[in-house]
């Protein structure tokens, strides 16, 4: 008996949080504003004052966004397990694959030190190559992270080219990849790996074991980035007053034409979630910075990484793994120039 | 009972073993541990997300760190 009263609570309990969440994110502007200027009665205008009104006004507002939409996102997570998502993928036909894939990478639970497992887990029951990739590269840049990230910052037009322009990239690179006929630059015990049968089965989860997941989303993925957001946004507020305008534009302006490659050839190497470069993307924006060179960066940050091409290393041969850099990189190269002319 | 934990070395993976560990002490059962890193070898257990936990040559959880009293459970159910 108890136990059931145990779990009724827990279930109802984000439905009745959900409205205390809107009311406080609803007054988070003039209660920040009412901290800033009545409480700790701060001169209008200053430097210092409009730096601490965005800080105190954006970390909780981020922090809120992020962790009620990853709880929902989490629930929804529950649904998609890999061995789901590989089921669905089996055998499809190359181009359905590869779209099917990149957005199967978005809600597919996925963590980069599970790469290898999951490549070999797709590769060894036989979907090919280039949807697998197109998972690879969809799943890490396209996720829930980025996108409340960017729409918290930017609003809802910037955070759907970013996803649009990640499932371009992820389907084409996939395709391309998979028209290349490059099986035979996997390593060579890939094949022969025999993937064993799961015993585990499905697991059976109920609504109350969906809802955990959510909340144990929220526990670990705001557990692990909020220290990212609270730097990203506090460097952004210092930079909001101190640092000149156009103090980007000469670097990754618009009227640059190297800006966009470069910041790719900056970013590859560089390896960081979205919860630690959208903060600082926002900054680099802010200063002058182009649109089209932002995103870029952001991607080339997110999407292509050093240590997971080390990773990658395991199961790929090099020409496999520079072909893949490449033609992810190019599309990126492509969705920045694109973006700089549009905008 | 014999327990393997599947995982290539990442944080998750030690947390699961440490947590199983800490359960296995705390009920007082004889169980024998190890820590299956060889990537072929989890792959034999058709195992796709790591940290998996496998009781008995069965894999019983993949994919997430359990908490500390449903490992209790799983090892209860599995004894």
């Amino acid at each position: 008996m108890k136990l059931m009263k145990d779990l009724k609570s827990k279930l109802w309990l984000p439905f009745l949080l959900l409205p205390v969440w809107y009311l406080i994110y609803h007054f988070l502007q003039p209660m920040s504003n009412w901290v800033i200027d009545s409480v700790l009665g701060l001169e209008k205008g200053k430097h210092l004052t409009e730096a601490l009104r965005f800080f105190i006004f954006e970390v909780p507002k981020v922090l809120m966004l992020l962790a009620l939409i990853i709880f929902f996102v989490g629930i929804v997570r529950s649904y998609f397990s890999p061995e789901r998502t590989r089921k669905i993928l089996e055998g499809k036909s190359t181009f359905t694959g590869n779209i099917l894939a990149s957005l199967l990478g978005i809600v597919t639970p996925f963590c980069s030190c599970s790469a290898i497992p999951l490549f070999l887990g797709f590769v060894e029951t036989g979907v090919p190559l280039g949807v697998t990739f197109s998972f690879l590269i969809a799943a890490p840049m396209i996720n829930e992270v980025a996108v409340i990230l960017l729409f918290g910052m930017f609003g809802w037009k910037v955070a759907l080219i970013y996803v649009l322009t990640g499932l371009t990239i992820a389907i084409t690179a996939g395709y391309i990849i998979g028209k290349l006929k490059l099986e035979h630059r996997v390593q060579d015990w890939v094949y022969q790996t025999k993937m064993g049968n799961s015993a585990e089965g499905e697991e059976k989860l109920k609504l109350s074991g969906r809802i955990r997941f959510g909340y144990d989303a929220v526990k670990e993925i705001v557990g692990k980035v909020w220290i990212y957001v609270i730097i990203g946004i506090a460097v952004g507020a210092g930079a909001h007053g101190y640092v000149p305008q156009d103090f980007m534009a000469a670097l990754m302006g618009k009227s640059s034409w190297y800006s966009v490659p470069l910041s790719i050839l900056i970013g590859i190497p560089l390896y960081s979630n979205a919860a630690g470069i959208i903060p600082i993307v926002s900054v680099l924006i802010e200063k002058g910075a182009s649109l089209g060179t932002s995103l870029a960066f952001m991607m080339a940050v997110i999407g292509l990484s050093l240590p997971e091409m080390i990773i990658l290393k395991k199961v790929l041969k090099l020409p496999l793994i520079f072909a893949f850099v490449g033609i992810v990189a190019t599309g990126i190269l492509i969705v920045g120039y694109l973006f700089n002319f549009i905008f | 009972m014999e327990i393997k934990i599947l995982g290539t070395g990442c944080p998750k993976c030690k947390l699961l073993e440490q947590a199983t560990r800490n359960t296995i002490a705390e009920m007082g059962i004889t169980a024998s541990i190890e820590k299956v890193e060889d990537i072929v070898k989890i792959m034999g257990y058709g195992v796709m997300q790591t940290p998996a936990l496998v009781i008995n040559e069965k894999v019983i959880i993949s994919g997430r760190v359990p908490s500390n009293s449903e490992i209790k459970d799983v090892l209860n159910k599995n004894q």
